[in-house]
């Protein structure tokens, strides 16, 4: 019937699977060697040598105990965020809210913290800031996802208006209540904090890198199991496809954006507790610091994928943590130019090298 | 039959004298490991309607990609009116005057009519748009090429039909003088279709010549001057339309003899209710406009029930509102005497309800998804466990279905976009009808695919048949009602105008009632 004249003998599987990694990886690896290109121009164009320039970034962050631990700290928070963006795209909605439910998580996991008695173990303590910082990012996931299943609001709207309404609150809320004087944080938390990296190993003395790494990293295994491996998974994913072919298929399109806007705002709102457990132990006005709307190019370069978006967390973070080392050379809005760089050339790349494998391997009949 | 993959083109007697309008000779055309033109070989006369035939992945549109200048071909030679023009491009080739009119529109919903006809190639005044020109300039040409188009309105509110002569007509605005479609008859009703024909014949008249890509072997019986019969890439047979029959095409296209459709009276009907009961069914579109008003009917176990009708009288919200797609407004739906109304498409799935939905691509597939993970799509419920897919459960199933509906190529890993037409609709009818079902809906089973798998899939539905099924089919296609049905209904205006015993219905009288004459009803 098909002229895929393939010989028979060829084991076909093998060749998807290929093709499957070819298609994922390709794209962002292509974008990152553009974006170096780019970048050596950039630098050249300040009269600077580009390898004195990766060097002194490479030392500044990889090349140093601190260095390194501020990286870590940073790919904690990104990998939260990226797996927000990431989970939604997934279902074929866009949340650009990470940036509130970061700020709402990290609200609620201050506000369980400073209402439990200082003796309350961390082993109780850190689990039930972690479920109210769940809660907190996920109620504010929610409204755009019943928004969109009831009356049709898109959620780009609805998730970017709730940005300026939630962050508000949250200012409104500490600045009159719960506010340190003369300051814009909370008091710090009787309970709940999580160790820090350096108190394992006091090289990283100094660094914010603390134990809500490895609930990223579990995070990131779990939403790939979910995806990937649970019905609800498949359901979330065919949505995200073919809305049309999934109703046909017995899956509500809405309850399933209900469901992936609250998971998003639920990963995104843990993502608070690297700044409130992990590094400050208090709430403060401001403290996501754009990590929510950089979690948007994180998911997009990390390609969607868990694994991917780890792996991107971990490029946005070294970025981010190196302009402060290149600043010596050139001015360190250079990173800034490069970051936005890579996600331009992630989104060129991506349907172009799509494009390109698919034509190569499709037969129009 | 005779191979004439690599031989020059034997002269053919017959109405074309001179330079033929195209020359094509020992294309090869391939895709990495896939070869879509194996030295394949074209010779369309000038002034003719020359139908280019064969199976889903024969290579037919590649071969018409090159001719437009999509594709350079890897070897070979292209001629277009005596003129070597290989490798050539899209500009060139519509430059030229070849057009090719695509299976899939290639139009700007939002604009309207003039304006997609002269897009590319507007009149302006200054540096805008003569609006006043493009609609002068397209009635103009509307009229004279007898494609009757409201020139004014917008695309999105076009029947498909209409959205095809607008495609025609961006062609001959291009000054194309050699056309080629690609399957344009498989969205059309048969009054469309006749009407192409009649525009086509007309075309052919003021000298325009013609390529049709179809696997309808009725068309090309009732349209072409000649046949270039295609398979596995290659020109496997040149025919005169008069010295020929469609059993000999079937017989080129496929390779092998071919059972073409006709009525085999194997019915089993049993007696006693209906597996399908519906009654006084009422479904309103989104505007409000009853779309299905007060159907009733049943199917017997043991029974095909077919629909006829002109797309868009409702036939599409009846089988959406009988499969929990769409809401009705009122009426009752009974599966096995269990009334199944206003429940979910799952409680449907699980009452026994299979579906086999008209537009796979939107609806049947998922096409980013393996073959192996469409092959559960509506049933995902039945293999997981606690939640958790079980992934051997899925792939025993998938070898199971491959294996048995010969979906080919053999491999439940690839993404189901990867694969033909034919082989897509197999994974669709090996997920509804490799299950245990009662009922069937089976809407356009066949659309777009080829000779070899429709006889595949009508052999399926007359074994559910057999086996005790409720089958309801609706199809544009009269020929497979009548082959395949027991008594048919016709839908118009979004009642049932008849239903008549398979014996009284014909073509003729079919057709009359699609078109709205006085309802009558003998069964």
């Amino acid at each position: 019937m098909t002229t895929t004249a393939l010989p028979a003998s060829e084991p076909r599987p093998r060749g998807a699977v290929r093709a499957a990694l070819e298609e994922t990886l390709l794209p962002p690896v292509v974008a990152l060697l553009i974006a170096l290109v780019i970048g050596d121009l950039l630098i050249l164009a300040f009269g600077q040598s580009p390898a004195a320039v990766y060097r002194l970034l490479l030392e500044g962050t990889w090349g140093n105990a601190y260095g390194l631990g501020q990286v870590l700290y940073k790919t904690t928070t990104l990998t939260f965020t990226g797996l927000a963006v990431a989970i939604g795209l997934r279902a074929g909605v866009f949340n650009i809210g990470a940036e509130s439910q970061l700020a709402a998580g990290g609200c609620a996991a201050a506000l369980v913290g400073l209402a439990l008695p200082a003796g309350v173990p961390g082993l109780l303590a850190v689990p039930l800031c972690i479920a109210a910082a769940a809660l907190g990012g996920g109620a504010v996931g929610a409204v755009p996802g019943v928004l969109k299943a009831k009356f049709g609001a898109h959620e780009v709207i609805v998730t970017i208006m709730l940005n300026f309404v939630v962050l508000a609150l949250l200012n409104w809320f500490v600045a009159s209540k719960l506010h340190v004087p003369e300051t814009l944080h909370t008091p710090e938390i009787h309970t709940g904090a999580v160790p820090r990296l350096s108190d394992a190993a006091a090289a990283f003395h100094g660094s914010a890198a603390n134990a809500t790494l490895a609930v990223a990293l579990l995070a990131a295994v779990a939403m790939g199991f979910y995806l990937f491996r649970t019905r609800r998974g498949y359901e979330l994913r065919a949505v995200g496809l073919q809305p049309d072919a999934a109703e046909y298929g017995g899956v509500s399109a809405g309850g399933v954006w209900i469901r992936a806007l609250m998971l998003s705002g639920a990963i995104a709102g843990v993502g608070g507790i690297n700044y409130v457990l992990g590094y400050k132990h208090y709430y403060e006005e401001g403290f996501a610091g754009g990590a929510g709307f950089l979690g948007i190019a994180v998911a997009l370069v990390g390609r969607n994928h868990p694994g991917g978006v780890v792996l991107a967390a971990l490029l946005f973070a070294t970025l981010s943590q190196g302009g402060l080392a290149i600043h010596a050379l050139v001015p360190k809005q250079m990173v800034e130019v490069f970051q936005a760089v890579v996600i331009l050339a992630v989104a060129v790349s991506v349907p172009e090298v799509r494009r390109v494998l698919l034509s190569a391997r499709r037969v129009q009949a | 039959m005779s191979d004439l993959s690599n031989a020059t083109p034997a002269p053919l007697g017959g109405a074309a004298s001179g330079t033929p309008a195209v020359e094509m000779d020992g294309i090869v055309k391939t895709f990495g490991p896939v070869t879509a033109n194996a030295g394949a070989t074209l010779s369309v006369g000038a002034g003719e309607i020359h139908a280019l035939v064969g199976e889903n992945g024969a290579g037919k549109s590649t071969l018409m990609r090159v001719l437009g200048g999509g594709f350079a071909p890897d070897a070979g030679t292209v001629r277009v009116l005596g003129r070597d023009v290989t490798g050539w491009s899209t500009q060139d080739a519509i430059r030229a005057g070849v057009g090719i009119v695509h299976q899939h529109f290639m139009l700007v919903p939002t604009l309207t009519v003039a304006e997609n006809v002269v897009l590319g190639s507007e009149p302006r005044r200054g540096l805008q748009l003569d609006g006043r020109r493009a609609l002068d300039e397209v009635r103009a040409l509307s009229e004279r090429s007898g494609l009757r188009v409201p020139a004014d309105r917008t695309v999105a509110e076009l029947s498909v039909g209409e959205a095809q002569r607008v495609e025609i007509l961006k062609t001959l605005y291009r000054g194309a003088r050699i056309l080629v479609l690609d399957e344009p008859t498989a969205v059309l009703s048969p009054p469309e279709v006749e009407e192409l024909w009649t525009v086509l014949r007309r075309m052919r008249g003021e000298g325009a010549t013609i390529v049709i890509i179809t696997h309808k072997l009725d068309e090309v019986m009732a349209i072409s001057d000649r046949i270039t019969v295609m398979r596995h890439g290659r020109t496997v047979e040149r025919l005169a339309t008069a010295d020929t029959t469609p059993t000999e095409i079937a017989r080129a296209m496929v390779g092998r003899d071919v059972v073409l459709p006709s009525f085999t009276s194997d019915a089993v009907k049993a007696a006693g209710e209906g597996a399908l009961q519906v009654r006084d069914l009422t479904v309103r579109d989104a505007r409000g406009v009853t779309v299905v008003d007060s159907v009733s009917f049943d199917v017997a176990p043991g029974e095909i029930l077919g629909i006829a009708g002109v797309e868009g009288n409702g036939q599409t919200e009846l089988l959406e509102a009988l499969a929990g797609l769409r809401a009705a407004v009122g009426g009752v739906v009974r599966i096995d005497g269990r009334d199944v109304g206003g429940t979910s498409v799952r409680r449907r799935a699980d009452a026994g309800l299979s579906h086999i939905p008209e537009d796979r691509h939107r609806r049947g597939l998922i096409l980013d998804y393996s073959v192996a993970d469409n092959l559960v799509l509506g049933q995902q419920h039945h293999f997981a466990r606690r939640g958790v897919m079980d992934r051997a459960a899925v792939a025993r199933n998938a070898a199971e279905k491959v294996a048995a509906f010969d979906i080919r190529p053999p491999s439940a890993a690839l993404p189901a976009r990867a694969l033909s037409g034919g082989n897509q609709q197999k994974i669709v009818i090996a997920r509804e009808m490799g299950r245990d079902f009662r009922v069937l809906l089976a809407a356009q089973p066949t659309r777009g695919v080829d000779v070899g798998a429709i006889e595949f899939i009508h052999g399926q539905l007359r074994e559910a048949r057999a086996a005790g099924k409720a089958v309801l089919l609706v199809s544009a296609d009269l020929q497979e009602v009548l082959a395949l049905a027991d008594r048919v209904a016709v839908m118009y205006g979004g009642r049932f105008v008849a239903v008549l015993p398979r014996a009284a219905a014909s073509e003729e009288v079919l057709g009359r009632y699609m078109t709205g004459a006085q309802p009558r009803n003998d069964a």
